[in-house]
């Protein structure tokens, strides 16, 4: 297993290298698309972004829970979780190593 | 929304780059978190959320039709956990805490 940890400034520096933008044209296109896919999910709404997974909102019960150190009852309000859901072609990528090219 | 939405919205805010390049710009985001999740990497988005990657151990299933036990392979998965600024953003209704 890597240990390394990417951060936006590693995708800024991806796209970068890939697309040809200036550094802080890349870095501001980064921004701009997690921007976007946060405005749509606050607004409750479902992103789907094909070969790479789906980020659902869904609305949680509020429930009793319990402070697992001290026992004691804590109610837990109702809120929105966020879940996301891996595409098929992610998975793949993930356990067939890196690149993902298939049928090696 | 879906991907060409995205897209759509990314192209419509920066006129000058074709719509082509930024569809380009989107999938190489994409692409180098998943490229970073096969190679055992973590990927922190502040504000976002953080991309890792799970290891689930080999385990006997079951054919939940017939009950017949079925070997499943040890496995990788992706995992990701909402940041902390998202999370709260999903909940700014007044009721925190």
């Amino acid at each position: 297993m890597g240990e390394k940890t990417l951060t936006r400034a590693d995708l800024s520096d991806a796209v970068h290298q890939n697309v040809g933008l200036s550094r802080t044209e890349s870095a501001d296109l980064v921004k701009s698309i997690l921007d976007h896919i946060t405005t749509s999910l606050v607004d409750g709404e479902t992103v789907k972004l094909s070969s790479f997974g789906t980020f659902m909102v869904r609305s949680k019960g509020g429930r009793i829970g319990r402070n697992p150190k001290t026992g004691e009852e804590v109610p837990i309000t109702p809120r929105r979780v966020l879940v996301f859901r891996p595409s098929h072609v992610l998975k793949d990528v993930i356990n067939d190593g890196a690149g993902g090219s298939r049928g090696e | 929304m879906i991907k060409s939405e995205l897209i759509q919205k990314i192209s419509e805010e920066n006129p000058h780059l074709y719509q082509r390049d930024v569809e380009r710009i989107i999938n190489t985001v994409f692409g180098e978190i998943g490229g970073a999740l096969a190679r055992g990497d973590r990927v922190e988005l502040r504000g976002f959320g953080a991309f890792s990657v799970k290891e689930r151990p080999a385990r006997t299933g079951r054919n939940p039709r017939t009950g017949e036990p079925v070997f499943v392979n040890a496995k990788r998965v992706p995992f990701f956990k909402t940041g902390k600024e998202l999370r709260e953003r999903l909940n700014d209704n007044g009721d925190d805490d």
